[in-house]
């Protein structure tokens, strides 16, 4: 993409709970906000990880599940008109000349602000790696071959031998998708049972009844090749029995994990994967740069969302000093100011 | 009671286990490198142990939960992989021994 950068006032990465509440809390101070995040909806670890999961300790909210949560911010938030940028991970961070910073992500975009807030949890989630010896040799080697952890075009797999593993909704869906257009496809899983919903191991059932998957309880131990030329993997059966398998495209399920990522090499300091903050404006030891929720530490810190949303706000007050540094802050009340219920369409 | 941990590297941790705390928080508070991301709510698998020298057996069953969880770890053992947050320290426990899975 070679589009004109986006100019705005400030630049989130990570929309879970902490970075959406940011959006509010920032909107409440008239500055505009652009959130990057690797994963294709909101909510972070909440709609990721446990979005059926009740949860008890949200101020005024005695039960409330991780969807739930992040539907209600995300009401909370229409009126500020924040733009997501999802499925897109921030690679670089650089500061302008004129002070202000630019993000980069790896698909191209670049977002120009005077405050950037890291409200990135854990880090970004990226796929389960199969703890293989020489499995990255195999990752991107090509459309169809080698090992994939996404399918973004079915027809690249067409008339290969494909190989998919694990039990859950993915490598159900992947396996009842691929099977059609596959040489063959081939379905290894730990266990005879998975995760995924009825209707997909019913249809997976009934494929393997028609041979057209091969579905086998077993697990991958070694993989084999040419670096870039998949040739086949060795499969360990219930019994310990060990076999090799012939494979073009090896596709492993196991959902997603939470790597650090980029944010590593962005040059901001860095405790033990946790970025340190003052507890007045939490801001990293970068001036600009804040970190906000589970991403941050400071003496006492505990990972609570209540916690973040807290820093979210002193965090705003911060940021509007150097997003604006001839206005004058005016602390309001959203039940008394008319302005701020103006702002959030209530009034 | 103890729990005997292996971490990744092979090296053997003997850590003191709390009675009703879960295996994970023991292993995490004794600075295994174990990422359980969500925190103990059986949604992440990420802090997958084998349980070792025939104490599979002496645990109670896994829940169907935790069943469902582990599609989601790598590199399962069947007889062996336990997800560590749904592994209650009691007496019962005593000298359990876990190695810590591959990530």
């Amino acid at each position: 993409m070679t589009s004109a950068p986006i100019e705005t006032d400030v630049a989130i990465i990570g929309a879970g709970p902490i970075g959406l509440f940011a959006v509010f809390e920032l909107g409440l101070l008239d500055l505009k906000c652009h959130l990057v995040d690797i994963l294709d909806r909101p909510g972070g670890q909440c709609t990721e990880l446990y979005p059926e999961k009740p949860i008890y300790d949200i101020p005024g909210l005695p039960i409330v599940t991780g969807q739930e949560l992040v539907g209600k911010l995300m009401e909370q938030i229409k009126p500020f008109n924040a733009q997501f940028h999802f499925g897109e991970m921030v690679t670089a961070l650089e500061r302008q000349s004129d002070g202000r910073w630019k993000l980069k992500s790896d698909v191209g975009t670049e977002i120009i602000a005077h405050a950037v807030v890291i409200a990135a949890g854990a880090g970004s989630f990226q796929p389960k790696r199969p703890p293989l010896p020489g499995i990255e040799h195999f990752e991107n080697a090509g459309d169809g071959i080698g090992v994939h952890y996404a399918v973004r075009k079915m027809e690249t797999f067409r008339g290969k031998n494909i190989l998919i593993a694990g039990g859950g909704d993915s490598a159900l869906d992947w396996a009842i998708n691929l099977a059609p257009l596959a040489k063959s496809l081939t379905l290894v899983h730990h266990r005879d049972g998975f995760r995924a919903a009825q209707h997909s191991v019913n249809q997976m059932r009934e494929l393997e009844k028609e041979g057209k998957v091969k579905f086998h309880v077993a697990s991958v131990k070694a993989i084999h090749g040419e670096p870039g030329q998949l040739s086949g993997v060795t499969l360990s059966g219930a019994d310990k029995k060990e076999w090799h398998h012939e494979a073009d495209a090896f596709l492993p399920f196991f959902g997603l994990t939470i790597k650090l990522g980029p944010i590593a090499e962005f040059g901001i300091n860095l405790h033990e994967n946790l970025i340190p903050v003052d507890t007045a404006r939490f801001e990293s030891q970068t001036p600009g740069i804040f970190a906000i929720g589970d991403i941050n530490s400071y003496p006492g810190k505990l990972k609570l969302i209540l916690s973040g949303f807290h820093e979210a706000a002193l965090m705003a007050q911060a940021a509007f000093h150097i997003a604006r540094p001839n206005e004058k802050l005016r602390f309001q009340y959203t039940t008394s100011s008319s302005s701020l219920q103006k702002k959030l369409g209530v009034s | 009671m103890k729990i005997i941990a292996k971490d990744r590297k092979g090296k053997e941790h003997v850590l003191e286990g709390r009675d009703g705390w879960s295996v994970m928080e023991i292993l995490r508070d004794g600075g295994l490198d174990i990422a359980a991301e969500c925190g103990g709510a059986c949604a992440c698998a990420t802090c997958h142990v084998y349980v070792t020298d025939d104490w599979y057996e002496k645990l109670p069953e896994p829940s169907e939960s935790e069943l469902d969880m582990l599609d989601m770890a790598l590199a399962v053992e069947p007889g062996s992989s336990r997800l560590s947050c749904q592994i209650t320290c009691s007496d019962a426990t005593d000298g359990i021994k876990v190695t810590v899975a591959p990530e």
